[in-house]
């Protein structure tokens, strides 16, 4: 299946806005976030654990054990800022 | 014509006008809460002067579903009647005007309430991001603050957003 990943702030910077990722069915977005993590040593560094970072799934935050359908939408992104 | 509830802008707003449009025709307001967030020249209030500009992005989409759940969630817990949020994104400088919350309400005390949950919701779980542009040329995102976290406790939901 086929995940859009969006990134944002400090993490667009450093890994670029979006890319398209193939996994497997029954994907966890912690295993996709696995997944990014062993494909550089960029995203290796901009994901590690530990990092202060949040998780959205098709636009709503989510948890690490979020189950993944073909097409959605990922997102990371540091802590948020506003208002 | 029923004003949009949410409002992601480059462009600055009015609050006067703002707030004449969320209690227009509604007879039953007796009070009306507003709070307007502005640039500071400083990164922390009591520290140097030490930010030149400011840069505000956010999660396009995402961003003015999660205020609206935000504002469901207020009405669903305040005796209020109407709620509307302007946030700016983009290039802005010290003194520029951010956010704007509006509340309108039968009485003062909801009124109130609800602003200030609406804010400190919005601090915690709207994606948005601050960066911070020093004199020296440098520039550094904003860290979130543990404070934030502890506002929104206060009315028993929990963020984590800074942890």
């Amino acid at each position: 299946m086929n995940i859009t990943v969006r990134y944002f702030a400090a993490l667009r910077e450093a890994l670029g806005p979006q890319e398209t990722v193939t996994l497997p069915a029954a994907t966890t977005l912690g295993a996709l976030r696995d997944h990014l993590i062993a494909s550089s040593p960029r995203h290796a560094e901009a994901l590690r654990r530990g990092r202060a970072l949040r998780c959205a799934l098709n636009r709503t935050l989510a948890g690490e054990d979020a189950m993944l359908e073909d097409g959605a939408e990922v997102a990371f992104f540091p802590p948020v800022t506003g208002g | 014509m029923a004003a949009p509830r949410v409002l992601i802008q480059h462009a600055d707003f009015d609050a006067g006008r703002e707030i004449a449009a969320v209690r227009a025709s509604d007879l039953g307001v007796g009070a009306v809460a507003a709070f307007i967030g502005t640039v500071r020249d400083r990164s922390h209030g009591a520290g140097p002067a030490d930010t030149t500009r400011m840069e505000l992005e956010h999660y396009p989409g995402m961003t003015e579903q999660a205020i609206e759940a935000m504002i469901d969630a207020a009405l669903q817990r305040f005796d209020i009647r109407a709620a509307r949020v302007i946030h700016r994104v983009g290039a802005l400088a010290p003194q520029d005007q951010i956010v704007l919350v509006v509340v309108t309400s039968s009485h003062r005390g909801d009124a109130f309430a609800a602003c200030q949950f609406l804010m400190d919701y919005l601090k915690t779980e709207a994606p948005f991001w601050k960066k911070e542009h020093r004199p020296d040329g440098t520039a550094e995102w904003v860290d979130a603050r543990v404070a934030d976290d502890a506002a929104l406790e206060r009315w028993g939901l929990k963020s984590g957003n800074a942890a």
